[in-house]
């Protein structure tokens, strides 16, 4: 079972130092133990382009598809058992990057 | 047999059988749905066929074997109509997965209903709906919310559990306690809906959820003997609803304890909850907050008036209960013991004290009221009144606060 751990986050700027060597720690932790698939953090959302290619020409959009006050700031993705362990290792997750995270399950 | 006793049979199956069907089902298939739809199913044949064929002679293994073949016949049916033959034959071909003793199964429905990662109202919903067997209607009743909303935040929080895989499992270890007080901070809360039901159009006490919030207690109980804080709430629960009948007047107003007819009582909830209290005192383990809560209404009943009652005993447990939980309600209400010992000057500046924090609940003016009658500060008093029925949701209360300030000099 897959799950997304989305790191949410309303202020410009990078992690500190401290907060990327815990990361570090963390990702060492989810590789060691299984549960690592993917992660990284993402540019701020004034760096984004919506396209829409629905049409038959695609429309470029500058900005993100919604505009608010928190946004999209990283992710992880995880192999975890079930939600608890989801929730759990999302927990550490969060104190690590020292930001909140939300958990939504792959289909 | 009688239609009477049938249909006595019937709510016996239900009250005693539902939750196990449910979680059975949920066992077997892993799939809350199913196995909900088909309990339900299974009762609504129970109650077609038992009139003419008789009650079996074990109504909960009927009961659930009809469900396993409802459950079944869905399946197949959805499987036919996706065209997945195959998988509808290893469901019926497999047997049941050999299952501890049963009891752990409802278990594993309350932890999965009361779980974390659902809101409040959708877990006292979910536990309603799958454990307590209340259908939707009633749940929306009880609630006071469409029966179609109540219907999808149902549907909704199955098909999260499902999608987001929450495990049909009893939390181990170090994470039970949490896991035990989340299930039971659900029944309480259901309780107190019944205890002090809101809603201008409501009865002031809904005793058909406080007996269901006592059902459910008790059936925790009854599968974890062991947890302390269970048999808090069971003992707080039963205390409190010992005193029901002579809380509400027949005019429908609030009775307060000091002016409570305590002949009218009821006794055998009180001895069982005093016995509760008491197990609790012999184990010798650091009580929590719902075995002081229970503690506490313990001293209140065993006394024979409010002048009886052993105040700094009381005064005692509010103190532990305020180092357990420092949360300005409970200091409130340590303020009320409080104003019997030191009096009602020094309860007062207790209570002032907490206005930041408790300016919009009722409870905080309504005792503001009651001090500073007793201080004879008639006009203050009044307005702490008129705050209180203001604020007050519970139409018992807020008749006794009118009187009690429509009675000020």
């Amino acid at each position: 079972m897959r799950y997304l751990v989305s790191v949410i986050f309303d202020k410009a700027g990078l992690a500190t130092p401290e907060e990327d060597a815990a990361i570090d720690v963390f990702n060492e932790r989810l590789v060691a133990e299984g549960h690592w698939v993917f992660a990284g953090g993402l540019g701020a959302p004034t760096t984004a382009t919506v396209i829409d290619n629905r049409g038959g020409e695609a429309m470029f959009t500058d900005g993100p598809f919604l505009e608010s006050k928190e946004f999209l700031a990283g992710f992880w993705i995880i192999e975890a058992a079930d939600l608890d362990v989801a929730l759990k290792l999302a927990a550490e997750g969060s104190k690590a990057c020292n930001r909140k995270v939300e958990v939504r399950p792959f289909l | 047999m009688n239609r009477v006793d049938v249909r006595e049979a019937i709510t016996r199956a239900h009250q005693g059988e539902w939750a196990r069907v449910v979680a059975a089902l949920t066992r077997r298939f892993g799939d809350l749905d199913i196995a909900e739809e088909a309990a339900a199913e299974a009762f609504a044949t129970a109650v077609e066929h038992w009139p003419a064929d008789g009650v079996p002679p074990n109504p909960g293994g009927w009961l659930t074997t009809t469900a396993g073949r409802k459950a079944i016949d869905r399946i197949r049916r959805e499987n036919k109509r996706d065209g997945k033959h195959k998988e509808a034959q290893m469901v019926y071909d497999d047997p049941p997965e050999p299952v501890g003793p049963i009891d752990d199964e409802r278990l594993r429905l309350i932890f999965t209903c009361c779980h974390p990662a659902l809101a409040m109202p959708t877990r006292v919903a979910l536990t309603l709906r799958m454990v307590g067997g209340l259908t939707v209607p009633e749940i929306a009743r009880a609630f006071l919310v469409q029966e179609a909303a109540m219907g999808q935040r149902i549907t909704r929080a199955k098909a999260k559990i499902k999608t987001a895989r929450i495990p049909y499992r009893v939390p181990s270890g170090q994470d039970l306690p949490a896991r035990v007080s989340g299930v039971l901070a659900v029944l309480f809360l259901v309780f107190n809906e019944g205890y002090l039901a809101t809603g201008p159009d409501t009865d002031p006490v809904r005793h058909d959820l406080t007996a269901e919030a006592i059902r459910l207690t008790r059936l925790i109980r009854a599968l974890m003997p062991q947890d302390g804080e269970v048999a808090g709430l069971l003992a707080l629960m039963l205390l409190t609803e010992a005193r029901r009948t002579a809380r509400v007047s027949g005019s429908g107003e609030l009775v307060a304890l000091d002016e409570q007819d305590r002949g009218a009582w009821d006794a055998t909830l009180i001895a069982e909850g005093h016995r509760l209290v008491r197990e609790r005192l012999a184990a010798g383990v650091a009580p929590g907050r719902y075995q002081i809560l229970a503690a506490i209404n313990a001293v209140h009943t065993s006394a024979r008036d409010l002048r009886d009652t052993d105040w700094s005993q009381v005064l005692a447990l509010y103190d532990q209960l305020v180092r357990l939980d420092p949360s300005p309600i409970i200091a409130l209400n340590r303020a009320i013991a409080v104003a019997e010992i030191d009096g009602p000057e020094v309860a007062l500046a207790a209570v002032d004290r907490l206005e930041d924090a408790l300016a919009g609940y009722h409870a905080y003016h309504a005792t503001r009221a009651d001090l500073l009658r007793r201080l004879g500060r008639s006009q203050e008093s009044r307005a702490a009144y008129d705050k209180a029925i203001g604020l007050a949701g519970n139409t018992a209360e807020t008749a006794y606060l009118t009187r009690r300030r429509d009675q000020l000099g």
